[in-house]
């Protein structure tokens, strides 16, 4: 892919196209992109920045919400405990 | 960590949906200096989400066109987390940006509504509006059977899209009955501007199965969805998904609004015929005062705009087309009104609150959603009661109408960083 | 209403909670009375720090002996109240406040309360998100943390079991001579009446002195570990303690959510409950200048709470003068979560006319008439 970026998701390479959303790589690596309290794995719920539900850790931050953030490339996208 | 901005504007308005860019773009038009505030790295809110002038939407290029050729300043990626009278702060990634206003419209458009069911919490279970701009944001959906339930309009957009970029949609299960959707359809019919829209959606979807007084029972998987039970007729049927899209009609975003004091009426907020609230010099346009669509949205925007810059001739002119839009606004809410049956969807597992985990069981013991809400920690998460408040209105019929800052969860040194001179004083006059 | 309870309790506040269950437990039949519902008052803004603190001598009896109750109790606390044992860290910013430290480890030390004082570079190691440089701290292991509303709610689910009758959502009218009447209606008549309804106390006794003292809290996301102890600053008792002006103090908790709960403010003569910009101003950036990664931390809320204050920072807990068939628990301030418990217990000791395991003259409403006589 031309227009494509290439982003760290749970472990492993995934190629999405450019202006994708991190929660739309979350859904294409198959990962989740947090646990709930409970320990439940969770993905992206409401996709427009209200649930709070696509909380992820990007480059080591916790707590950012995937949907509201574009995929950059090399970015390391890990799960979120909270 | 937080660079300041300060600035002074005649007209901020909040929300860059179509009711706000309308408002923004003839305020402007107007003489008048504004600032337009948004959430979201684009203007267009949910509808024109990501469109910006390249959208075949005919009015979408028309309005991105007219704004930007305007002098209207935007902040994208800034959310609105406390407002004054006369000032408001929002927070963007790096920076606070704290405003003076001496107009303010609210523009704070609709979210979808959820509701609890076994298994909603499930990986692969998501909002109908967030399949939508997943994937028009690079979610691969291409042979992926989805399963698009709830209620609403809505449905059948996402449907569609979806089809279009080569899902396989299993069906469309629709909780209110065939009369009042029929009904809803005729009146759709009567609206010359939404035909062509109509019958291209049923071109469309002329495949996919339809089913009306169905809803979910369960999403079923072990890891990730697997399967959606869905209760149609009475009859129980299983179905093989990859997605559920699932969304129950649309609330509006009324926080702002209840925040600041403005009057709400059957769960929409009070306006006058220029739009304006209670409040002298805050107006509301789109979502917040009727789910009625971004036709609408648009026609509101622009009479607060031109109200607010005492443009009351031009205000004028908009008004019967407002009111034929606020017909719609009850045939839409006649037309997908919530059965009761839903509220029997969950189990007394079921989580309720996805933040905290809080299950529908242990709120049933409760009088009233501050009670549940402090002893459950049910609302107590970030998304600030946004899911489970309103599926809680509706199970429990329990209220929420105070609504503490920050609007939504900021930066500590964003809250600390709040210029002491604007306190907010603006609560009185407000009838909440 | 053919029911007669011995003891009224107007407030399902966590003094009244701590009353009902401790009555509830000497088999006395109870009935508890609340306007709203449990702990949703001051018990609800609360931030159930509780700690055995030093102001005077009788507020530290007070409180380690209500401490002491409340690790007793600790093991039968369901999962909701969040107890955990934390421990405090008092934090001293520079040499004088470290001589504090001292001062506190030696007089908590002779009153039987183990204490550890830590240097600079222990304190580094304790609490790595601390600032530095710091000039080292105390550490209190037997403090801890809990959820107020939730530990209100065990309580009276305990008293319940044990026959105490709750009513909520049913406002008090005035209670005088054994007789309670409900804004319903409703009339009970008893031997003893507990007025538990903190700062509204004054309301149904007239004359109590308890003034509102306000306070600002900021709850964050979760952030598991940041801390691990409740992190007070040793200026807290100079600030926190001013009678009449505004002050704040770096007071932050670590919730067993992993959230941080973020404190303190206290404000005298501010009646709306509105947050008031200025002093969460104040506050928050007294916090970050301790824990200065506080500041790219999510708030995810904001409120305000009322303390009953009393002049001399000490409860009322005793009979009223002026109409022996009333009790006063009432006045708890900043430390009603603490010394609830032991509140409860003093009034169980004075209806059997038993002793008690601390004095309780200093805490005798009387106290106020003689004071006032002179003020
Ligand atoms: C997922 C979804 C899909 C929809 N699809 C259609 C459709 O296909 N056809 C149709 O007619 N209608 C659709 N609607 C209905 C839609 O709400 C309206 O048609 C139209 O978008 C309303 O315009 P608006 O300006 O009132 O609100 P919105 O378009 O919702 O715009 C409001 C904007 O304000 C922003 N905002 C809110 N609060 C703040 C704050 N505090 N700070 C900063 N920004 C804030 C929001 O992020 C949003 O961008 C959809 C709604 C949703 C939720
Ligand atoms: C910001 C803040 C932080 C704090 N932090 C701590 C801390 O860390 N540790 C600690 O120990 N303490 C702390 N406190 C103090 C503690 O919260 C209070 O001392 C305690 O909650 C007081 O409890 P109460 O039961 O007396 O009052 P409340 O909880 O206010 O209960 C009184 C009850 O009486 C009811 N009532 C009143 N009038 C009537 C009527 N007429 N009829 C019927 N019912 C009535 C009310 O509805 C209410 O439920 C803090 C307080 C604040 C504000
Ligand atoms: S998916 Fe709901 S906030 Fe991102």
């Amino acid at each position: 892919m031309p227009d494509s970026i290439v982003v760290w998701v749970a472990g492993k390479n995934v190629e999405v196209p450019k202006g994708a959303t991190v929660a739309a790589a979350v859904f294409v690596a198959g990962a989740f992109c947090r646990t709930s309290p409970s320990g439940q794995p969770r993905t992206p719920f409401c996709g427009m920045g209200i649930c709070f539900e696509c909380r992820t850790v990007i480059n080591g931050e916790p707590h950012r919400r995937s949907c509201q953030v574009l995929c950059e490339p090399g970015m390391v996208i890990t799960p979120d405990e909270c | 960590m937080n660079a300041e901005s300060k600035r002074s504007f005649d007209v901020a308005v909040i929300g860059g949906g179509p009711a706000g860019m309308g408002a923004a773009t003839v305020a402007a038009e107007c003489g008048l200096s504004v600032v337009l505030l948004d959430d979201n790295p684009g203007l267009g809110g949910q509808i024109w989400r990501g469109e910006s002038g390249s959208s075949k939407h005919t009015q979408a290029s028309h309005w991105f066109d007219r704004v930007g050729r305007s002098s209207v300043e935007w902040i994208l990626e800034a959310r609105v987390f406390q407002v004054g009278k006369g000032h408001l702060s929002a927070e963007s990634p790096d920076t606070v940006h704290q405003i003076a206003y001496s107009h303010l419209i609210l523009a704070t458009g609709a979210r979808e509504r959820f509701l609890p069911f076994p298994g909603w919490t499930l990986p692969n279970v998501l909002g109908a509006g967030a399949l939508h701009s997943l994937i028009k944001s690079g979610l691969p959906v291409e042979g992926k059977r989805i399963v698009i339930a709830g209620t609403g309009p809505l449905l059948l957009a996402v449907a569609a899209y979806a089809r279009e970029k080569g899902a396989q949609v299993a069906c469309i299960a629709e909780q209110t009955t065939g009369a009042k959707f029929a009904c809803f359809g005729l009146s759709v019919l009567l609206v010359p501007e939404e035909l062509e829209e109509v019958w291209q959606l049923a071109w469309q979807l002329q495949a996919v199965p339809h089913w009306k007084n169905c809803w979910p029972v369960a999403a079923l998987g072990k890891e990730r969805l697997e399967a959606v039970r869905l209760s149609h007729h009475g009859r129980i049927r299983e179905i093989a998904s990859d997605y559920l899209a699932c969304g129950f009609h649309l609330v509006p975003s009324l926080e702002l609004a209840q925040f600041i004091g403005c009057a709400i009426q059957d769960g929409y907020v009070a306006v006058d015929e220029n739009q304006q609230t209670c409040i002298p010099g805050v107006y509301c346009a789109g979502e917040p005062t009727g789910i009625g669509g971004f036709e609408l949205a648009l026609v509101e925007g622009q009479i607060a705009g031109f109200a607010a810059a005492n443009r009351k001739d031009l205000a004028r002119k908009l008004w019967r087309r407002r009111d034929a839009g606020l017909r719609h606004v009850r045939a839409l809410r006649r037309a997908f009104e919530l059965r009761d049956e839903l509220r029997n969807m969950p189990q007394e597992d079921t989580l309720v609150c996805r933040c905290e985990d809080v299950p529908f069981g242990l709120l049933r013991a409760h009088q009233s959603w501050q009670s549940a809400k402090l002893h459950s920690r049910c609302g107590m998460g970030p998304c600030q009661g946004r899911v489970c408040g309103a599926a809680a209105e509706f199970l429990f019929g329990w209220s929420n109408s105070s609504v503490r800052p920050p609007l939504f969860p900021v930066r500590c040194s964003s809250l600390a960083e709040m210029p002491v001179e604007t306190i907010p004083e603006i609560h009185e006059g407000g009838s909440k | 209403m053919s029911f007669r309870p011995d003891i009224v309790i107007v407030g399902a506040g966590i003094v009244g909670a701590a009353c009902g269950f401790e009555l509830a437990r000497e088999k006395f039949s109870v009935a508890v009375v609340d306007a709203a519902g449990i702990g949703m008052q001051t018990t609800a803004a609360g931030m159930g720090h509780l700690l055995v603190l030093d102001d005077s001598e009788e507020q530290f009896a007070l409180t380690r002996y209500s401490l002491s109750l409340w690790n007793a109790l600790a093991k039968h606390l369901p999962p909701a109240v969040e107890y955990s044992r934390c421990g405090t860290l008092w934090v001293a910013g520079d040499e004088d406040e470290m001589a504090e430290v001292v001062r506190k480890h030696t007089y908590y030390g002779e009153r039987g309360i183990q204490t550890e004082i830590l240097d600079a570079h222990a304190l580094r190691e304790a609490e790595p998100a601390l600032r530095r440089p710091l000039a080292g701290g105390l550490r209190v292991p037997g403090d801890a943390v809990l959820y107020p509303p939730c530990a209100a709610a065990y309580l009276l689910q305990r008293a319940a079991e044990l026959g105490a009758k709750i009513f909520l959502g049913k406002a008090v009218n005035s209670i005088r001579n054994g007789i309670t009447r409900l804004a319903d209606g409703t009339v009970f008549h008893s031997k003893f009446i507990i007025n538990a309804a903190g700062q509204f106390a004054p309301k149904l006794t007239p004359g109590i002195h308890i003034r509102p003292r306000k306070g600002h809290l900021v709850i964050t996301d979760r952030y598991p570990g940041t801390i691990t102890h409740q992190l007070m600053e040793l200026g807290y008792l100079k600030s926190a303690h001013s009678i009449s002006a505004d002050s704040v103090a770096f007071n932050l908790q670590p919730r067993k959510t992993g959230q941080l709960l973020i404190g303190s403010a206290r404000q005298y003569e501010v009646a709306d409950g509105n947050v008031d910009f200025a002093i969460l101003s104040r506050m928050l950036k007294r916090a970050m200048e301790y824990v200065p990664s506080l500041g790219s931390l999510s708030a995810i809320r904001v409120w305000t709470g009322f303390r009953p204050a009393t002049p001399d920072q000490l409860p009322f807990i005793g009979p009223w003068p002026d109409d022996p068939s009333i009790f006063l628990a009432a006045g708890h301030e900043g430390l009603g979560i603490t010394t609830s418990l032991a509140t409860g217990r003093l009034a169980v000791d004075f209806l059997l006319r038993r002793a008690s395991a601390i004095p309780v003259e200093p805490y005798l409403p009387s106290r106020q008439i003689e004071g006032v006589t002179h003020a």
